[in-house]
């Protein structure tokens, strides 16, 4: 069984449609990444797999390790082991990132019918794991994302996706507004935590983190359909010709 | 002849005059006390209970929400005494020297009044009365304003309340708990305490309100309390009435120079609530923390009313009020800073929040600033919005429920007023409470 399978998905947002019969299927062990021009519904298709109100499936489905997400609330979603590393983080003030952190990693494992972590085995595994991803313990003691710069906040993305471990990880465009050092430690923590259990999506806009999360299948996205895909040379010719090609109205 | 329109009298106007007819013989005090009743019960007599029409009670029409008034409440008897041993519950585990009444009497057999630290002398209200205390009389009613009518009300009608003297330079470190507990019997109380902090003394005064759900008693509390010069005082009051309880309570402060005053007022119970503050910047160069915390649901209604009169130069006072409403619930907040022409270089702050978290609850917000001084810096904001469904996905999209969620984002709104409590214990107690109320909601 095969750990996402899209069929023909259909998404609307305020009646209108923006995935226009999407598929896709990813298996465990792999890294797929997701390319395509601005409004072709990448991020569409991250929000619609996470489970964001408003971005109503008009058709087709999408199956997580074979049960049907449109079923099972966002936290849900979480607690099977699907993440969304957000293309922009949003800050909340008031909620220490510590607090945030220990929040969520025991309620995905209270519903998974697992133990707490003990404060101690806590905050060993978050002080390590922030420390491979240069993140400051003072940045930890901090409310959610106030005051981070946007490599910050993108580091502390992949600080939850390794704290939480999941099986699935959609990282939507991660790569943008980093430099090219946040770009390296945030591949390092993509690549660290790769094994032949989880996958992937990685959507991107350019060629570039794809030199460092390196893909088994690329796939083009454009107005609402994948229309292309193949291997990781697919990326590198894209950098090349740019998506002018893609840009053509697909037929229905 | 008088020329004014008589009102027609409601059911409570009406009790409550026959109340004071019927109590003021027996009332504590000596002949000035009894005049400064009488002058206060007049001012009831000719204004009535406030309404609506009253700029000042715009949102809390007591004539229409108080559909009688309970008879003063009798001495309590044992039994309401052993109910409010176990009292207490808002303070948590912070380790406090109590003073215990119960419906609205001092009840010493509850309360610590043994080793009292040096330059603290605490009292009830009525036997500094009946003693005919010159110190108290001295300071009785300067700094309540005489023509509110709660105040008023509260004046003619004082049973007992406590009495508190810091000496100059005196550091109390034990918080001192005026703890008011109501018994079953629908009753009414007016309790007055005294609060005199002297020059360069420190100590922290806690009020706590609770009584029954299902009794339908009222409370009216007020507090007049003195800073000195360089006198450093946290006042908390903690408002945990009974579902069905009406509770009018107003603290009026007259601070000195270079002074430290912090006041946080917590609103969780009572049907109907109105928190008044009265607070007066007589000296300069005094630093003012003035917060609060309202979480209320169903139909409860909850009016925080506060007027800083910023009177010397050069004083700093932030206000910052935060709501949570859920149900039908109704929360008002009037807060007016005035700067009079001698109070230069006043740098006043008021922000208030409200967070509603039901279609039908209702936040009121009116903020008023008057400044009569040109060299001054003063602003006011406020908010009113439901919870950030962005923000919510972001929690759940992480794994947490959405109860759980929307608990971690109300926390979190009223954690910034919280977290101006200096009392570290305090801090905590109220973050239960807090935790609690949204522990129940779910």
């Amino acid at each position: 069984m095969s750990l996402l399978e899209i069929k023909d998905l259909h998404v609307e947002i305020d009646g209108k449609p923006i995935l226009k019969g999407l598929d896709l299927t990813v298996n465990a062990g792999e890294v797929h990444a997701i390319m395509g021009p601005n409004g072709s519904g990448k991020s569409t298709l991250a929000y619609v797999l996470a489970g964001k109100a408003d971005y109503t499936p008009t058709a087709g489905e999408v199956l997580f390790d074979g049960k049907n997400i449109f079923d099972m609330q966002p936290d849900e979603r979480a607690a099977a082991g699907l993440f969304l590393a957000f293309q922009y983080p949003l800050e909340i003030p008031g909620v220490a990132t510590m607090t945030f952190l220990r929040t969520a990693l025991n309620a995905q494992r209270k519903r998974r019918g697992e133990a707490e972590l003990s404060t101690p085995e806590f905050l060993k595994k978050v002080r390590e794991l922030a420390g491979k991803l240069g993140i400051e313990q003072e940045m930890l003691r901090r409310a959610v994302n106030v005051g981070f710069s946007g490599g910050e906040k993108k580091r502390n993305e992949i600080l939850q996706m390794a704290l939480l471990e999941p099986r699935l990880a959609v990282l939507d465009e991660t790569d943008s507004g980093l430099d090219i050092d946040a770009l390296k430690v945030v591949s390092e923590g993509v690549n660290r935590l790769k094994s032949p259990k989880n996958a992937f999506v990685v959507i991107t806009h350019y060629q570039r983190l794809l030199d460092y999360i390196v893909p088994d299948v690329v796939h083009v996205l454009s107005k609402g359909r994948i229309v292309k895909t193949g291997g990781k040379d697919l990326a590198l010719e894209l950098e090349a010709r740019g998506y002018a090609g893609y840009q053509e109205e697909v037929p229905a | 002849m008088n020329a004014e329109v008589a009102i027609i009298k409601t059911a409570a106007e009406t009790a409550l005059a026959q109340a004071y007819a019927q109590a003021h013989a027996r009332l504590p005090g000596g002949k000035a006390i009894a005049a400064q009743r009488a002058a206060a019960f007049d001012v009831f007599a000719r204004e009535g209970l406030p309404h609506r029409r009253l700029e000042e009670w715009k949102y809390t029409d007591l004539r229409a929400l108080m559909r009688d008034a309970k008879p003063l409440a009798a001495p309590p008897d044992a039994k309401a005494k052993a109910r409010a041993s176990s009292a207490g519950v808002l303070v948590g585990d912070v380790e406090a020297r109590r003073l215990v009444f119960v419906d609205g009497a001092f009840v010493p057999e509850l309360s610590d009044t043994s080793a009292l630290e040096a330059g603290l002398s605490v009292g009830s209200l009525a036997d500094s009365l009946a003693g005919g205390d010159p110190a108290l009389a001295a300071r009785f009613g300067k700094v309540a304003p005489a023509s509110d009518v709660a105040v008023a009300l509260n004046t003619a009608l004082m049973g007992d309340g406590a009495v508190i003297r810091i000496a100059v330079g005196s550091t109390i470190a034990r918080p001192i708990h005026l703890l008011f507990a109501a018994s079953e019997t629908p009753a009414a109380t007016f309790t007055r305490s005294l609060v005199v902090v002297e020059k360069g003394a420190r100590a922290m005064l806690i009020e706590s309100h609770e009584g029954p759900s299902g009794s339908d008693y009222q409370v009216n509390a007020a507090v007049e309390l003195f800073v000195g010069d360089e006198a450093h005082v946290d006042h908390v009051k903690l408002i945990g009435e009974g579902a069905d309880a009406l509770h009018v309570s107003t603290l009026a402060a007259a601070i000195g120079a270079r002074a430290r005053f912090n006041t946080f007022t917590f609103i969780a119970g009572g049907a109907v609530v109105r928190n008044q503050l009265f607070l007066n910047f007589d000296g300069e160069d005094t630093v003012a923390g003035i917060r609060g915390a309202t979480l209320i649901k169903g139909k409860q209604h909850a009016d925080t009313t506060l007027v800083v009169n910023h009177v010397a130069r050069g004083c700093q006072s932030r206000e910052m009020f935060k709501s949570v409403l859920d149900g039908e619930a109704h929360g008002v907040f009037q807060g007016r800073i005035i700067v009079r022409q001698g109070a230069q270089k006043t740098d006043a702050k008021m922000m208030t929040r409200a967070l509603l978290l039901s279609e039908r609850a209702e936040a009121d917000n009116k903020p008023e600033l008057e400044i009569f001084a040109d060299d001054v810096q003063c602003g006011h904001g406020a908010t009113a919005g439901a919870l950030d469904d962005n923000l919510k996905f972001y929690l759940m999209a992480r794994g947490i429920p959405a109860a759980e969620a929307e608990a971690l984002l109300i926390r979190a709104f009223l954690g910034e007023a919280i977290d101006g409590i200096e009392h570290a214990g305090l801090r905590e107690a109220l973050t239960d409470s807090v935790a609690a109320w949204l522990k129940a909601r779910e």
